[in-house]
């Protein structure tokens, strides 16, 4: 009771400070300068119609490799941490009750559609909202599709892996050349800009971003697959 | 509008609080940290609007010319869109870890974890 109580008391203070930093905001009149720079030069330097795209995968290009990396390790600690009790192949890992007519013809029909949309999200990354990380999201949840209609179900391994060593080692090389060949690395200026909206714009941007969703596509799958291989008792 | 999204977003983070402090059960507590960083992500997300503005996307309806006056910030959306991906990965951890303390304790429950307590 004293817990729930202090609790209480603690997240009132809390919310009174939350209140004060409501009640004071104004909302800029204009742009601040980093976000000026963007609106103005991203057309030109980058070629890319979605400003918030061009920020992810060439100004701040480094970060968005430290963030897939720590998405790479944190499928690599969570396969890791359950690896000890996967269940026996052959048999399902969670006493799920069978999935049903409904949702095992509809995954056959959803699935493809669902790639097909996670693809086309991240192809577009540069010119509509979307991009690698939510196109890959999308790819996963029609693994997640597919777990759930047949519990049974196990997707390789090997493959997973594959596509997700191939499409990050691609991104690195892919930044390297952009030293070479550009200003610095992750520069997208390596291939031409090509014109402006076109679906093959933006120099290396449609690129990466491809990589970029096949590997979060891949690490969310392969998390999906370890939690679902593990045994429940 | 800009209130109301910021005042949502910090009541779901006192909700996503109040739920982590008092629940005991851990599956109880990873849900409140997510509703915690949804509230979180909700603020930054309204930080960054302006009124009258319109999304950082250069097509027609805003020319390259233009785009400083007709544009809301970018960068907190390009943060957040960060934050929610770290925090899908925080939360596949936290289920993982839960999973293996419950087959290490056969309990969720952390009142009846006790080494930790003094």
């Amino acid at each position: 009771m004293i817990r729930k109580f202090a609790s209480v008391v603690l997240l009132l203070i809390l919310g009174y400070a939350f209140y004060s930093l409501v009640a004071g905001f104004v909302p800029d009149g204009e742009l601040n300068r980093s976000a000026a720079y963007y609106a103005e030069n991203t057309a030109r330097e980058t070629g890319a119609q979605n400003i918030v795209t061009a920020i992810i995968v060439t100004y701040r290009g480094l970060d968005t490799l430290g963030e897939v990396t720590v998405l790479f390790l944190t499928a690599a600690i969570v396969a890791q941490v359950l690896s000890h009790s996967r269940a026996p192949a052959g048999t399902r890992g969670s006493g799920f009750l069978p999935a049903g007519e409904l949702l095992e013809t509809g995954t056959r029909l959803l699935v493809p559609l669902i790639l097909l949309f996670g693809v086309y999200v991240f192809v577009n990354g540069h010119l509509t909202p979307g991009g690698g990380f939510q196109g890959g999201a999308i790819l996963a949840s029609a693994m997640l599709l597919l777990l759930l209609a047949d519990p049974m179900r196990r997707f390789s391994h090997r493959l997973i892996a594959k596509v997700e060593s191939i499409s990050g080692l691609t991104y690195v090389a892919l930044g390297v050349m952009g030293l070479v060949l550009a200003g610095g690395f992750l520069d997208n200026r390596i291939l031409p800009l090509g014109q402006f909206g076109a679906l093959f714009s933006a120099g290396a941007i449609p690129l990466i971003y491809s990589l970029i969703g096949l590997k979060v596509g891949a690490e969310f799958s392969s998390m999906l697959e370890s939690l679902e291989e593990t045994e429940d008792r | 509008m800009i209130t109301i999204a910021m005042t949502t977003g910090f009541v779901l983070i006192l909700i996503g609080l109040y739920g982590a402090l008092t629940n005991t059960n851990i599956l109880r507590m990873i849900v409140s940290f997510t509703i915690a960083s949804t509230g979180v992500n909700v603020v930054l997300v309204s930080v960054g609007y302006m009124p009258g503005r319109t999304a950082p996307i250069l097509d027609d309806a805003v020319p390259v010319g233009s785009a400083t006056t007709s544009i809301i910030d970018p960068i907190p959306q390009a943060l957040v869109l960060t934050a929610i991906v770290i925090g899908l990965g925080v939360t596949a951890l936290m289920l993982a870890y839960a999973y293996r303390l419950f087959r290490i304790r056969q309990t969720l429950d952390i009142s009846k974890i006790v080494e930790l307590k003094w």
